[in-house]
């Protein structure tokens, strides 16, 4: 792939990247959330054109136009959620679009099932090719998911963060498996920011950041450290004046939590952690390292295992969703559309979502008092300047910046005792990224406890006053932002160091 | 988008409103007209001249105080079955098990009609609508209580919970509570659980009042109070709203509720108003043209109202229609699908202006 070009509205996902592959190798393509892994494979896929560059297959060049053509010049994908219909058994997923025939219409099911029992045996990728897709554990649907990309023909076999979902037996397992493949001549490119495998498989990696190619190393010829700091952005963009603080008091405090996410595997793993008041702690993590759940569990949107939480030495563990917010919690989600805002909702009537039925904006819980709801926006308006042409407009029709400024303007004017800020900056624009960081130290300064979550390693180094670094569902370690480094921080979320 | 917002800028509000309010009307207007249009044509292709039928028409459901009066009571019973889609979908509920709801409302105030004599008309009558809202609200909670409780979707739980009512009452008036006679129905109300008729000699009774009051109640709850505010919350993002704090799962329930008792409270005023006895059958489906007429109100309350006239309209100005000009009172059934095809293609509605306005 030469000179890859991509852009989205105004994002440059994949900026001028050159990327080679050779034959028989495991290639791997390593780079933090938004590096834009995902669409130069999808690129490669023919799931979207660039803007500009070529594609080249064996010296050829290819017009990706869908992954139709790209399955026929050998090139198969296995994406990060897979594509499989749960109702149909293995092999009935594994021949869909290219179904053995017999008398013209019929599915010959017979030659089906000794194709797939064929390749499954011919590349050790163990199925049941009877077992219907939804009774069969997540790592063997990945199975399937690359079987499929064999049984299409498939010579270069892209994965996309295989191992997110796995178990680590499955990862072991799935490792394997994909140094078998490459033993038997396939090409092999794994998407992933998980340094440690990627070291233990892949021949070559090349490292991606912010749309641009890092470079790419030798795996034998590289270390954790030095794909580390390739990986994560070096240059600190601002740091935020912040009094110090003498007497703190424990604000927010989580004993051994245990949560379970959706299939009943552990995600948060005997978490402990204490947020004190004038104190930002900033949890850095690759996502899916148990951060989700974490915020729900704090927000009462999510059933824990075990453990305790507790808001000011008071036990909230079982309280509402609603009573924690008039304990003085608030929330600033990491997805604002889906979380944060009601999208068809004005932006008036945003702004007093969770406070609803509170005073001033109801006088007996039963009805909307719309005169002091009005005032409350008007001033919130701005005060956070919102840029919007009047109160009354939808939340859909604001920017995403104006969009998160209705959220930290909702949130922030509860006087909180304890503020959530999951990647509250995310795809913002350096003006409202300035703007949200500002106020959460505002927040501090006022003696609030700031439970910062992000991916973005800048932002938890310029704002923290403590770092905690999540890996797998526990903190692996804490750091104060003086004594810690990038390339220490980006080690330890990547469980290249525990 | 932004053109049009600048340019509101300078007037007041009530001028706004009135605008984005009309704004919001056209494409109804311009569905009705089209479906009209559409009919014509079929008129004309079936050898009938269009004029003399719409005039017919016309002249049968607002030409006299008859016909106002027979338009009117055929809308009542939908103004409420209308409202009660509404009220479910405004918080992103699907129910269209009115027509259950409205059944079941209309045999408990039939029972209690019945079952009392000696009470004082106002006293009945307030008796015997509660249990109608009751009855309704209790044929809603079921469907609303197995949706959040097992995830059972309310499409088919609200279908099938119809299909219950319908025979259930259909046992109770052949059974337990046949009046003697061939009809399956029960005995006559008492005299003081009539709603009073309002313009004699048509059918039309009080109940138009409860209608449009509930149409006033439903505006109110759903923009001005907590209840409403987190019913619409939960309709459009319950993710949203649950991290404001709406136990998303009990707003469904209570919708749902609020949901059966408007249907129900129609069902009541159709027997106490009209009927004066529950007849096996006397509803011709009143819920399912209630969600057509929802839609067509543009799922406004207020837009319910006058949309559940022109429905009203249509099926009372068909007598006269048929007996002067001898068109099959089907064609009313047609240009009641066109207007809901169209205003359920407010796409294609887009489309056709989006070329006129274009060239």
């Amino acid at each position: 792939m030469m000179g890859i070009t991509k852009s989205f509205s105004d994002l440059v996902a994949n900026d001028n990247i050159d990327f080679v592959v050779e034959k028989g190798e495991i290639h791997g393509l390593l780079g933090e959330n938004g590096a834009g892994k995902t669409v130069l494979m999808s690129t490669l896929y023919g799931l979207h054109k660039p803007d500009k560059g070529r594609i080249l297959i064996d010296g050829e060049e290819v017009a990706m136009e869908s992954p139709a053509v790209a399955i026929k010049h050998g090139v198969g994908m296995v994406h990060q959620h897979f594509m499989l219909l749960p109702s149909f058994t293995v092999s009935e997923n594994i021949i869909l679009g290219n179904e053995p025939i017999k008398n013209r219409v019929l599915i010959d099911r017979d030659e089906a099932h000794e194709k797939v029992e064929n390749l499954s045996r011919k590349y050790s990728l163990e199925v049941d090719p009877d077992a219907t897709i939804d009774t069969i554990p997540v790592g063997v649907q990945q199975r399937v998911e690359i079987l499929k990309a064999l049984y299409r023909g498939a010579e270069i076999l892209i994965l996309d963060e295989p191992t997110a979902i796995l178990t680590p037996q499955e990862v072991d397992t799935l490792l394997k498996a994909l140094t078998e493949l490459k033993t038997q001549g396939k090409t092999i490119i794994l998407i992933s920011h998980k340094l440690k495998e990627v070291l233990k498989i892949c021949d070559r990696i090349t490292v991606l950041k912010k749309g641009k190619r890092v470079g790419t190393v030798n795996a034998e010829e590289t270390s954790l450290p030095q794909l580390a700091r390739m990986m994560v952005d070096r240059q600190l963009t601002k740091t935020f004046e912040k009094k110090p603080f003498e007497d703190k008091e424990n604000i927010l405090g989580i004993k051994t939590l245990q949560v379970d996410e959706e299939r009943g595997l552990p995600a948060i793993r005997e978490l402990s952690l204490i947020v004190h008041s004038h104190e930002i702690l900033g949890i850095a993590g690759v996502e899916g390292n148990g951060q989700s759940e974490l915020v729900e569990a704090l927000m009462g949107l999510r059933k824990i295992k075990s453990g305790e939480i507790l808001l000011k030495s008071k036990k909230i563990t079982n309280l509402s969703t609603k009573k924690r917010i008039r304990e003085g919690i608030s929330h600033v989600p990491e997805d604002r559309i889906k979380r944060g805002l009601i999208v068809d909702f004005s932006v008036m009537e945003n702004l007093i979502l969770g406070s609803q039925g509170d005073k001033p904006f109801s006088r007996n819980g039963l009805t909307i008092d719309y005169q002091a709801t009005a005032k409350f926006s008007d001033e919130m308006i701005k005060s956070y300047s919102i840029s919007t042409t009047d109160r009354n407009s939808l939340a859909r029709n604001l920017s995403g910046g104006t969009q998160q400024r209705v959220v930290i303007a909702r949130e922030f004017s509860r006087d909180p005792k304890l503020i959530i800020a999951y990647q509250p900056s995310r795809g913002l624009d350096i003006g409202a990224t300035e703007f949200v960081r500002s106020k959460l130290v505002e927040a501090r300064d006022r003696g609030c406890a700031v439970l910062l979550i992000s991916a973005d390693l800048d932002e938890i180094r310029s704002l923290s006053d403590r770092i905690a670094v999540m890996y797998e569902g526990r903190i692996v370690a804490e750091r104060t932002p003086a004594e810690t480094n990038e390339e220490d921080l980006g080690l330890l979320m990547t469980g290249g160091k525990t | 988008m932004t053109d049009s917002n600048s340019g509101d800028k300078e007037k007041s509000w009530p001028l706004r409103t009135l605008k984005s309010a009309l704004l919001r009307i056209i494409p109804q207007i311009l569905a009705i007209t089209a479906a009209f249009l559409v009919g014509a044509i079929i008129l004309i292709v079936t050898g009938y001249s269009p004029i003399d039928v719409y005039a017919a028409m016309l002249q049968g459901a607002f030409g006299d105080e008859y016909g106002i009066g027979q338009t009117l009571t055929q809308a009542t019973p939908i103004i409420f079955t209308a409202l009660a889609f509404l009220f479910a979908f405004k918080c992103g509920l699907f129910n269209i098990g009115a027509e259950g709801q409205f059944l079941m409302g209309g045999f408990a105030a039939a029972i209690v009609g019945i079952s009392f004599s000696e009470l004082p008309a106002p006293i009945h009558i307030l008796l015997a609508i509660l249990a109608g809202a009751l009855a309704g609200g209790l044929w809603g909670l079921l469907p609303g209580y197995l949706k959040v409780k097992f995830g059972a979707h309310e499409v088919i739980t609200t279908m099938m919970f119809t299909y219950i009512a319908t025979y259930l009452t259909s046992y109770m008036v052949n059974y337990p509570f046949k009046a003697p006679g061939w009809v399956a129905q029960t005995v006559p109300i008492a005299d003081s659980a009539q709603l009073p008729r309002i313009l004699p000699p048509t059918q039309l009774s009080a109940s138009i009042l409860v209608a449009v009051a509930l149409a006033g109640a439903t505006y109110y709850i759903l923009q001005k109070t907590t209840l409403g505010y987190e019913v619409r919350a939960s309709g459009l993002n319950q993710s949203a709203a649950e991290n404001g704090g709406i136990n998303v799962k009990k707003t469904i329930i209570l919708a749902f509720i609020l949901s059966g008792v408007l249907a129900g409270v129609g069902g009541a005023g159709e027997i106490l108003g009209v009927h004066y006895r529950f007849i096996q059958g006397f509803s011709p489906g009143y819920g399912f043209d209630g969600l057509a007429v929802a839609l067509v109100g543009g799922l406004n309350p207020l837009g319910t109202i006058l949309a559940a006239i022109l429905f009203g309209a249509l099926r009372s100005g068909s007598m006269l229609m048929t007996r002067v000009t001898h068109v099959p009172s089907d064609i009313v059934v047609i240009i009641q699908a066109l207007v809901i095809i169209f205003v359920a293609a407010p796409r294609l509605i887009r489309y056709l202006v989006g070329r006129r306005s274009k060239t």
